[in-house]
C-alpha cells in the first residue's frame, strides 16, 4: 500500500508534533518512530523532514537546540514548546474528528453492504 | 564514529556537494549529516557494506533538487523563491531577464520623453513631470515583475487598475496652482503605486505573509541600488558638463532634458533587475548597514528627547524656551525620521534570520523603537495642539494620519520585540505583524490621494 501523497503532507504535522509530545528527540529518530508507529506505511524523503522542522521552529511549536550523539558529533534535539503543545492539542482534536467520521461512515457501510453492495457501484 | 575510511571521504565528498546549495545553510548540512550517518550505521548493522549502505542513505534522503527547494520555501530569506523555484526548473529564463530589463528600461527612458513631443519640456513644465513621473515608470517596473512571473491575466489588471486611477486622479482634479493637496496626492500615490508594484512582485499572491516580507526585502534592496546608480548618474552628469565645458559648450539642457529623466527611468527598473540577479552581493550589505545605522538612530533619538528635556518644554511655547515643537518644518522632519526608523526595523526584519536567538542587537532594537514610540508621542500631541490653535489644513491632517499609523506600529513592534527578547513570542510573530501592516500604508496612501484633494476643495 502506497498512502498518497497529500495525506502524507497532512499528516506529517500532526505525527511529528505527536512524537515530540512524547519527549524531546532528533531527526532520525523523529523518522524511525514514525515508520515504528505506522508498520513502516506512512513514509518521505528523509531529507524533507529537516525542513518542515525548521518551520515549527519558526512557528514557535517547536525549540531546538544543539546538543551532543553518543559517538561525539554535533545533533541537533527538538522539543515542544508551550505554544506547541496547544498546537498539538488543537491537531489532536481536528484529527479525532476526522477520524471517528471516517470509521462511522465506514461501519454504516460495513453493515449495509450485505445488499447495498449492487448498487453502491452506481 | 565510523573508521571506514572510504565512507568518511564519500560522506565529505557529500557534505561539499550539498553545501553548495545556497539554500541549505551549513547548520543544516551538519544537521542532514548526523542524519545519515545514523541511517548509515542502521543499514551496516543490518548487513549491508559502507558503500551500499551509503547509497541507500543518500537516496533516501531525497532529491538534492527537491530538498534545496523545500529549504528554500522554509528559509526564503536565505534565497527567494523565485529564484530557486523557477529558475532551478528552467535555467533559459534567466538569460532572458536581461534583455527584458534592459528593454523595460529603454522603454521607460523613452516614455519619459514621449510627452516632450507635445511640446512639454522638463524645463517649463516641471509641474507636470513632478506629479506624472511615477504614472509613467514605475509600470514598467511592475511590467517587469508580471512578465517575470508569468501573472495572469486577473493579477495584470489588479495591478494595472490603481495606475490608471492613480493617472486620472492627478491629472483630471482640478487642483488650483501651487496646491498643497496635490503636492500630497503625488507623494502618497507614489508610496500606493509601489505598493501596487509590489503585488507584481509577489505575483499575486497578497495573502502570505512571506512573499509579503520577500517585497519589503526587496524594497531595502531596490533602495540600495538605486542610491548607487544614482551616484554613478551624479559623477556622470558631473563630468558631463565639465567636458563639454572644457570645449566652450553648454551641456546644461543636453543634461537637464534628457540625461536626468531618462537615467532615472532607467535606473528604477535595472535596479529592480539587479536585485534580483545580483542578490547575494547585497545580501551581505543589508545586515551591516542596520548594524551600522541602528544604533546611530538610537542615539539621535535618544539625544534629542534629552535635549529636548533639558531645554525644558518641548511642546508648550514658554516665552523663555525655544518652542521646539512649533514649527511646522520641525514637525515634518520627525515625521522623516520616525519613518526612517520603520524603515531600518523593516530593513533589518528582512535580513534577519528568524531562528536565531535574541541578541544585543533585537535588544538595541528595542531601545530604538522605545525611544522612537516616546518622540512620536511627543509629535503627535505638538500636532494636535497645532490643529486646535490653528485649525486643520490637509498637510497637518496628512501628517497627524502618518504619525497616529505609525504610533500603532510602533507600539505593536514594540510590544512583540518586547516579548521576543524576554522568550516569550517568536520572531515569527514580528514579522507577520509588520507584514500584516502593508495594506494600512497602502489604504491610508490612497486615501490621502484620491480623497483629500476633493475634500480641501483642491487647494
Amino acid at each position: 500500500m502506497k498512502i498518497g501523497k497529500d495525506l502524507v503532507a497532512a499528516a506529517a504535522t500532526p505525527m511529528v508534533l505527536g512524537i515530540l509530545a512524547e519527549g524531546e528527540s532528533y531527526g532520525y529518530a523523529i523518522l524511525q518512530r514514525v515508520s515504528e508507529l505506522s508498520d513502516g506505511e506512512l513514509k518521505w524523503s528523509d531529507g524533507m523532514l529537516y525542513p518542515l522542522l525548521h518551520r515549527l521552529e519558526r512557528l514557535g511549536h517547536v525549540e531546538a537546540h544543539w546538543g551532543v550523539s553518543p559517538t561525539g558529533r554535533p545533533r541537533k534535539q527538538y522539543r515542544l514548546s508551550a505554544g506547541g503543545e496547544a498546537a498539538f492539542a488543537e491537531q489532536r482534536r481536528q484529527w479525532t474528528v476526522v477520524s471517528q467520521a471516517l470509521q462511522q461512515v465506514w461501519t454504516d457501510r460495513g453493515d449495509r453492504s450485505a445488499f447495498a453492495l449492487g448498487g453502491a457501484g452506481a | 564514529m565510523t573508521d571506514d575510511p572510504g565512507l568518511e571521504e564519500q560522506i565529505a565528498a557529500w557534505r561539499a556537494f550539498v553545501a553548495r546549495r545556497d539554500a541549505i545553510a551549513s547548520g543544516d548540512v551538519d544537521e542532514l549529516e548526523d542524519h545519515l550517518r545514523d541511517e548509515v550505521a542502521g543499514l551496516t548493522a543490518s548487513g549491508l557494506s559502507g558503500d551500499e549502505a551509503f547509497l541507500v542513505a543518500v537516496k533516501r534522503l531525497g532529491g538534492l533538487d527537491e530538498l534545496s527547494r523545500e529549504f528554500a520555501r522554509e528559509h526564503s530569506e536565505r534565497l527567494w523563491k523565485q529564484l530557486v523555484m523557477s529558475e532551478s526548473a528552467e535555467p533559459t529564463t534567466r538569460s532572458r531577464a536581461l534583455p527584458l530589463a534592459v528593454g523595460l528600461a529603454v522603454g521607460a527612458a523613452v516614455a519619459v520623453k514621449v510627452p516632450a513631443l507635445f511640446g512639454i519640456d522638463v524645463s517649463t513644465d516641471g509641474d507636470f513631470y513632478g506629479r506624472n513621473l511615477v504614472v509613467i515608470v514605475l509600470p514598467f517596473l511592475a511590467a517587469y515583475f508580471l512578465v517575470r512571473r508569468r501573472a495572469t491575466l486577473a493579477t495584470i489588471a489588479v495591478v494595472a487598475v490603481p495606475f490608471v486611477v492613480a493617472a486620472v486622479v492627478l491629472n483630471a482634479y482640478p487642483f488650483v496652482p501651487d496646491a498643497a493637496t496635490l503636492v500630497l496626492a503625488t507623494l502618497h500615490a507614489t508610496v500606493a503605486l509601489w505598493i501596487v508594484t509590489g503585488i507584481a512582485y509577489v505575483n499575486g499572491d497578497v495573502r502570505s505573509s512571506r512573499a509579503r516580507m520577500d517585497f519589503i526585502r526587496f524594497t531595502g534592496e531596490w533602495f540600495v541600488y538605486f542610491v548607487l546608480i544614482a551616484l554613478g548618474g551624479a559623477v556622470l552628469t558631473g563630468l558631463t558638463m565639465a567636458v563639454f565645458g572644457a570645449i566652450g559648450l553648454d551641456a546644461g539642457t543636453l543634461v537637464e532634458e534628457w540625461l536626468v529623466p531618462c537615467g532615472v527611468a532607467g535606473a528604477v527598473v535595472i535596479a529592480g533587475w539587479l536585485v534580483e540577479a545580483k542578490q547575494s552581493v547585497v545580501e551581505n550589505i543589508a545586515p551591516v548597514l542596520t548594524k551600522l545605522f541602528t544604533p546611530l538612530f538610537t542615539l539621535l533619538l535618544l539625544a534629542f528627547i534629552v535635549a529636548g528635556l533639558l531645554q525644558g518644554s518641548l511642546i508648550e511655547s514658554s516665552d523663555a524656551a525655544p518652542e521646539v515643537f512649533g514649527q511646522r518644518d520641525l514637525l515634518i522632519v520627525f515625521d522623516i525620521v520616525l519613518l526612517v526608523v520603520v524603515g531600518l526595523l523593516l530593513y533589518a526584519l528582512s535580513a534577519r534570520e528568524p531562528l536565531a536567538p535574541a541578541s544585543w542587537f533585537d535588544r538595541l532594537q528595542l531601545v530604538m523603537v522605545a525611544a522612537a514610540l516616546a518622540v512620536d508621542l511627543i509629535v503627535l500631541v505638538a500636532m494636535i495642539d497645532r490643529i486646535a490653535e490653528y485649525g486643520a489644513s490637509p498637510n497637518k491632517l496628512a501628517s497627524l494620519g502618518l504619525n497616529v499609523i505609525l504610533l500603532a506600529n510602533l507600539t505593536g513592534a514594540a510590544w512583540l520585540q518586547f516579548r521576543f527578547v524576554t522568550g516569550h513570542a517568536p520572531y515569527e510573530r514580528l514579522e507577520r505583524w509588520q507584514t500584516g501592516y502593508v495594506p494600512v500604508y497602502l489604504a491610508w496612501t490612497a486615501i490621502v490621494a484620491i480623497v483629500f484633494p476633493p475634500v480641501f476643495g483642491f487647494a
